[in-house]
């Protein structure tokens, strides 16, 4: 049991909230990749793998906050569909593009930059 | 191409999840609304029963269902780690990534749904993303040419293969 201010906070309510909160994070990082990305299949990288680990983090805090019940099953399943459905929308945009030969977006050689990349 | 021959009991055991999942969802047990639900599933299984059960496996089904939720909860740890680690590449004030597509031919794994589990896979890890597959090959573009290493040493490939194959 945690206070904060006036309210009191039970285990499985911080639980939810690092995961929510966790969640929103991996939702920023793939929005600020979607925006600093060069091209579309870097691009893809961003929203394909941080929405889905951020829906299903999103998901889990709703469950580990309701408890369990018929609605959580259901959330369940709406994770289960993301996490099959998120990847295979990624591949289907990323093979139209690769199909359309849309040719990806390279480092330009640079003095500073050939060679292995450091780390 | 929908009227593919199969045995009936297919088309019963189709009908018979989606009825489950129907009363699962609905909540409404009165005769109108089971009626419906028998209606859809119905339909739902005449045409898509040859979806479901496409893949003919060479292991018994709830082995593979087993080892499948294993893996999947190793693939859940990948991808916190895919996530941090593109995270990080995301956030740093130079975009250190240096992309580019690789080939990379699979070697232990046979099948449409294999295959399929295996792309979705690769795009969910560390920096991979399939674009294509044409035959055992994998058209994947990789952030980082470490990425790519990383995909190259075939740890998750050997993992799919051992959810799916005897061998």
């Amino acid at each position: 049991m945690l206070t904060l201010g006036n309210t009191n906070l039970a285990a499985n309510d911080i639980c939810a909230i690092v995961l929510i909160v966790g969640g929103l994070f991996f939702f920023f990082t793939s929005t600020v990749g979607l925006l600093r990305f060069p091209d579309l299949y870097s691009r893809m990288h961003a929203t394909g793998k941080g929405d889905t680990l951020a829906v299903l983090l999103i998901i889990s805090g709703a469950i580990v906050h309701h408890g369990l019940n018929l609605n959580s099953a259901k959330l369940t399943l709406i994770a289960l569909f993301v996490f099959i459905a998120n990847p295979t929308a990624t591949h289907a945009i990323g093979r139209a593009a690769y199909r359309c030969g849309i040719k990806p977006w390279r480092r330009k050689p640079e003095p500073s930059n050939s060679g292995e990349p450091k780390k | 191409m929908l009227l593919k021959k199969l045995p009936f009991t297919r088309y019963l055991a189709t009908f018979f999840y989606a009825m489950a999942f129907w009363l699962f969802l609905s909540g409404h047990y009165d005769v109108f609304h089971i009626t419906i639900g028998i209606l859809c599933c119905i339909g739902v299984s005449y045409a898509s029963t040859n979806l479901l059960f496409q893949y003919e496996a060479d292991k018994k089904r709830h082995i593979i269902a087993l080892e499948f939720i294993l893996y999947t909860f190793w693939l859940i740890k990948e991808i916190v780690i895919a996530n941090l680690q593109v995270a990080r590449l995301v956030l740093s004030p130079r975009l250190k990534i240096d992309p580019g597509i690789i080939v990379y031919k699979c070697r232990h794994i046979q099948g449409d749904v294999p295959k399929t589990v295996y792309g979705n896979s690769i795009t969910l890890t560390p920096g991979t993303v399939t674009l294509d597959i044409v035959g055992d090959d994998f058209y994947v573009h990789a952030l980082t040419p470490a990425f790519a290493a990383g995909l190259q040493d075939g740890e998750m490939e050997r993992r799919v293969a051992h959810v799916y194959h005897t061998k």
